[in-house]
């Protein structure tokens, strides 16, 4: 399965919602479907996708947050997992594609590769009650779909190939980035106030 | 012991100008001089705290706060600033996200534990080295002003700003 395939079958889903992606082949698969307002591109400080879209979560209750991270990403901040046990927010999906491979920095194997450990596991074991595999891109789709609608913190683990995009280039400077998507959640916060 | 030294008073002083100040939500590492701090805002039915396994991931909180227009600060020790300097760096810095981080400054003048001091000795200059403008917090008269002064220098500059908790006032 490739993530580019997996993120085409989400893609439509996603226009309600606030997206946190990391950096790399993710951000860049996830742009060329189609730069949106409510999209984050966290373009480095690996690990810390989840950690902002709990950030978010805690103080949005009433919107969907959708963090798309990666193996290696989740492997250099695994007290995330934790954390967000902890703290159970409702209103996010975790959705983690593991490649098995640090693949933006050259291709090498990350600690997933052998399935030796396993990051759905590790999720549960932290306390996660929601956590789901998906092989191949219908059972992806579904895991997502039962996620948006569930009121309940979920984690989908993703196996994919490491094979990403064939060119690497965003037209967006990273505070634009930053600057776009906290307007995009004031004015769509005005917007709900005046209802 | 040492919970004995950490000062009561001083600590609702700073933990009412955190409320005084609009901060709505805080993540945090527990921390011997944050005790008192933390019990009060746990305590606190209006704040959201969040506390975090390692401080590098109170960046990341800090960062979904400002993007949902939440009034947030930090609350750690210097080492775990020092254990999340490149988010620091590379979420905050990189971006223009704003923090307002309250740091307890350990490992400083009168500091009796060895473990504390390597991390005490270098934490200016790193503040220093990573441009991150930085006042010390020791008079509980004034330390409510320093809390919304940094808050409002972090929103106005789009940047990390510190303000260190020290011994004169966190300890009696």
């Amino acid at each position: 399965m490739e993530r580019a395939r997996c993120l085409e079958v989400i893609y439509p889903e996603l226009t309600d919602k606030l997206v946190v992606t990391i950096m790399g082949a993710c951000a860049q698969e996830l742009y060329n479907l189609g730069d949106r307002d409510n999209f984050f591109y966290l373009q480095h400080a690996m690990g810390l996708a989840s950690s902002i879209g709990l950030g978010l979560a805690k103080h949005l209750p009433d919107e969907k947050i959708v963090v798309l991270d990666g193996d290696g990403s989740v492997l250099m901040n695994l007290g995330t997992l934790t954390t967000l046990a902890r703290y159970q927010p409702g209103n996010l999906v975790h959705i983690i594609f593991d490649n098995g491979s640090l693949l933006s920095t050259g291709g090498f194997a990350s600690h997933t590769t052998s399935g030796v450990t396993d990051l759905a596991a590790i999720a549960k074991g932290a306390g996660v009650e929601h956590v789901a595999t998906a092989v191949n891109p219908l059972q992806f789709g579904e895991a997502v779909i039962e996620a948006f609608e569930r009121d309940a913190l979920s984690v989908i683990v993703a196996k994919v190939q490491a094979v990403g995009p064939d060119k690497f280039g965003m037209d967006l400077a990273l505070p634009e980035n930053a600057f776009r998507f906290r307007r995009y959640i004031r004015e769509k916060k005005n917007k709900s106030l005046e209802k | 012991m040492t919970l004995l030294s950490v000062s009561y008073e001083n600590s609702k002083v700073v933990f009412e100008g955190i409320k005084a100040a609009g901060i709505r939500s805080v993540s945090a590492l527990p921390e011997t001089w944050l005790i008192h701090l933390l019990q009060r805002a746990e305590d606190d039915m209006d704040l959201e705290l969040i506390e975090v396994a390692k401080e590098e991931e109170a960046i990341g909180i800090a960062a979904g706060a400002y993007f949902a227009g939440e009034p947030h600060l930090l609350l750690m020790q210097n080492h775990g600033f020092l254990a999340a300097i490149n988010a620091v760096v590379s979420l905050a810095q990189l971006y223009g996200i704003p923090l307002c981080m309250l740091i307890a400054f350990r490992g400083h003048w009168g500091e009796p534990y060895p473990w504390h001091t390597r991390g005490g000795i270098i934490t200016e200059e790193v503040l220093r080295a990573l441009g991150i403008p930085f006042e010390y917090a020791k008079d509980p008269d004034k330390v409510a002003k320093q809390i919304r002064e940094a808050y409002t220098f972090s929103q106005s500059s789009l940047s990390p700003v510190a303000l260190l908790l020290t011994r004169d006032l966190m300890e009696d």
